[in-house]
């Protein structure tokens, strides 16, 4: 099989295995062979499936062969690794799960296979999710495909980077504060978080639950809506799951962006994120005009505000799950002289720094004479910050911001926590919101003292459930600007 | 908004993590940094504003009590960090005497 194949997107892929020009095994074989020369330099996944990938890829070509229609047929897919597949190892990029094994398939995931899927590995990921560079995982290290001395992003940095290494076309992620699109940016992607709600997270392990969202990291935009088509809707397992109708995407794409209001926040000053950066956005917006698109200007007071409410509600979220890490049923357990001292034992060793250092927040911002002045304060300011947005689309469609506070970082650059947290600033106020937001390249920037251009993101961001209208204007935006094919990962030199 | 500095010791009891000496300095200076960092909520006027218990309209879900599926015994427990039979092995909790 040709390099081209494997480099195209996943429609072109299913495309050509629904129409039996090519096999599933084939497009898998093609997958593993590039997984084999380039991931032992980029370091995407934990674990690569092989023959658990050639299964999969036959029951497909099965499924072709008896007549099924199958949207994403034969399309390789890398799972992070806080996602359940049957059979598989299940980490969270954590030692306390370092060798669980998931009994039972997340349905977001389940919905990928049926829909043709052929999952080729799970990937690296900030330990439990908490993080912005993968720097965090407690089992290995992800290096960025355009500049392996830089971080990926993260938390879902394993799946941004093999999306971006052509080692899978689609990538599940999941997004909290930022990590779908945050690494989606740094890795020359489209990362898509839909509104809260709208994907099952029935199989994903749990971090922040009222900001915790399943999307899509893919290498074009037509390939983002695909798999948000094939996942999104209603599930009975995930009692957060919206009971509501899904309108499909992948058919409503548009070319222009004639009609569309897009607001931009006077507040997200581009200014100060460096003088390349703001010309880059600047651009970015005036394309948008380009395209169409009336550009208005909004305010949003209080998005601000949105580090420090994230940084007291995703903790807090979290100390209460990550209480069922005792090792009592699954995972790590370090013995200890009784069962208290068993649980202060695995913890400690089975737990990274920056997971100890959010569930002790988080402990501390429940805890008793604590509660009203942290947790309830952030949960009202996050009533706030969700009216800014509200009052904001009354006079916009969309709104477009920067995805990330920089392109890709070196690694060991952000040593000091809260410098890390920054990172996020741009997408956490859309998370607490529960708004559908997605990350779309824009630009190439060589940072200072960098050898490489490294790819930028444009967050366009939509008010609730509107993931149809948010998809068809990147979509826009994306076949207008090209960005993205502007340059090739720097892998020549490893996948010989 | 409260003011007291972290007692990071007596935190990570409640949380059930043993922390060494060096752990309860650095994650003391890390968590008070964060706490300044999140003490700028104090400039928002809150006080008449309602907290948000969810970001979309959702309602209780209830199933119908029906008997469905569910893993397997063994399934679940051949992952256990230890057995007896088919419970749980935990440390003993409830004191010999």
């Amino acid at each position: 099989m040709s390099k081209e194949t494997i480099e195209s997107s996943a429609a072109a892929i299913a495309g050509r295995v629904g129409a039996r020009e090519l096999s599933a095994a084939e497009v898998t074989e093609a997958a593993l062979g590039r997984i084999a020369a380039s991931d032992d330099a980029v370091g995407a996944y934990l674990t690569v499936l092989g023959d658990g990938a050639r299964e999969h890829a036959l029951r497909v070509d099965a499924r072709i062969a008896g007549g099924e229609s199958l949207p994403l047929a034969g399309v390789p897919l890398a799972v992070k690794d806080n996602m359940c597949l049957t059979g598989t190892r299940t980490t969270c990029g954590s030692k306390i799960l370092e060798n669980w094994i998931a009994p039972y398939t997340a349905t977001a995931v389940q919905r990928l296979l049926d829909a043709g899927c052929v999952p080729v590995g799970k990937t690296n990921m900030d330990e439990f999710a908490m993080g912005s560079s993968c720097e965090n995982s407690a089992l290995g290290v992800t290096r960025n495909p355009y500049d392996l001395s830089r971080v990926p992003g993260g938390s879902s940095g394993g799946s941004a980077a093999a999306v971006a290494a052509f080692e899978a076309a689609i990538g599940t992620g999941s997004d909290t504060g930022g990590s779908i699109r945050e690494p989606g940016a740094f890795c020359n992607a489209i990362g898509f978080k839909p509104t809260y709600g709208r994907i099952s997270r029935y199989g994903l392990i749990a971090f922040a639950s009222s900001l915790d969202q399943i999307g899509p990291l893919t290498r074009t935009v037509e390939d983002a809506a695909l798999a948000y088509d094939a996942m999104a809707g209603f599930d009975p397992m995930d009692a957060t799951s919206v009971d509501r109708p899904v309108e499909t995407a992948a058919t409503h794409l548009r070319r222009d962006l004639k009609g569309v209001r897009i607001g931009i926040a006077r507040e997200f000053d581009t200014a100060k994120l460096g003088a390349e950066s703001h010309a880059c956005y600047a651009r970015a917006y005036r394309d948008l005009e380009a395209l169409g698109a009336e550009l208005v200007e909004i305010s949003l007071p209080t998005a601000d505000y949105g580090l420090a409410t994230y940084y007291l509600i995703a903790p807090a979220e979290c100390s209460s799950n990550l209480a069922r890490f005792d090792g009592v049923r699954y995972g790590l357990r370090v013995e200890g002289d009784d069962v208290q001292a068993m649980y202060e034992a695995t913890r400690a060793a089975g737990f990274g720094a920056e997971v100890k250092r959010r569930i002790l927040i988080g402990t501390y911002a429940l805890s008793s004479g604590y509660y009203d002045a942290y947790y309830v304060r952030a949960q009202k300011a996050r009533t706030l910050i969700a009216a800014d947005f509200a009052k904001a689309f009354e006079t916009c469609d969309l709104i477009a911001s920067p995805a990330a506070s920089s392109p890709a970082f070196e690694f060991n650059a952000k040593s000091d926590p809260y410098s890390m947290y920054l990172m996020d600033y741009y997408t956490i106020p859309f998370s607490l919101a529960g708004l559908p937001a997605l990350s779309v390249p824009c630009g190439w920037v060589t940072p200072e003292g960098g050898s490489s251009p490294m790819p930028m993101g444009l967050q366009l961001a939509a008010p609730l459930f509107e993931e149809r209208a948010l998809l068809g204007a990147a979509h826009a935006y994306e076949v207008a600007t090209s960005h993205a094919t502007r340059h090739r990962p720097r892998l020549a030199e490893v996948a010989k | 908004m409260a003011s007291d500095s972290i007692d990071v010791r007596y935190v990570a009891k409640l949380a059930r993590i043993a922390l060494t000496d060096e752990e309860v300095e650095r994650f003391g200076a890390q968590l008070g940094d964060l706490l300044e960092h999140v003490r700028a909520l104090e400039k928002l006027d809150t006080g008449s504003v309602a907290a948000t218990a969810q970001v979309i309209a959702s309602r209780n879900v209830e199933r119908g009590d029906d008997v469905r599926g569910c893993l397997d015994r063994e399934t679940v427990l051949e992952q256990a960090p230890q057995r007896q039979g088919a419970f749980f092995r935990v440390p003993r909790i409830i004191a010999a005497e």
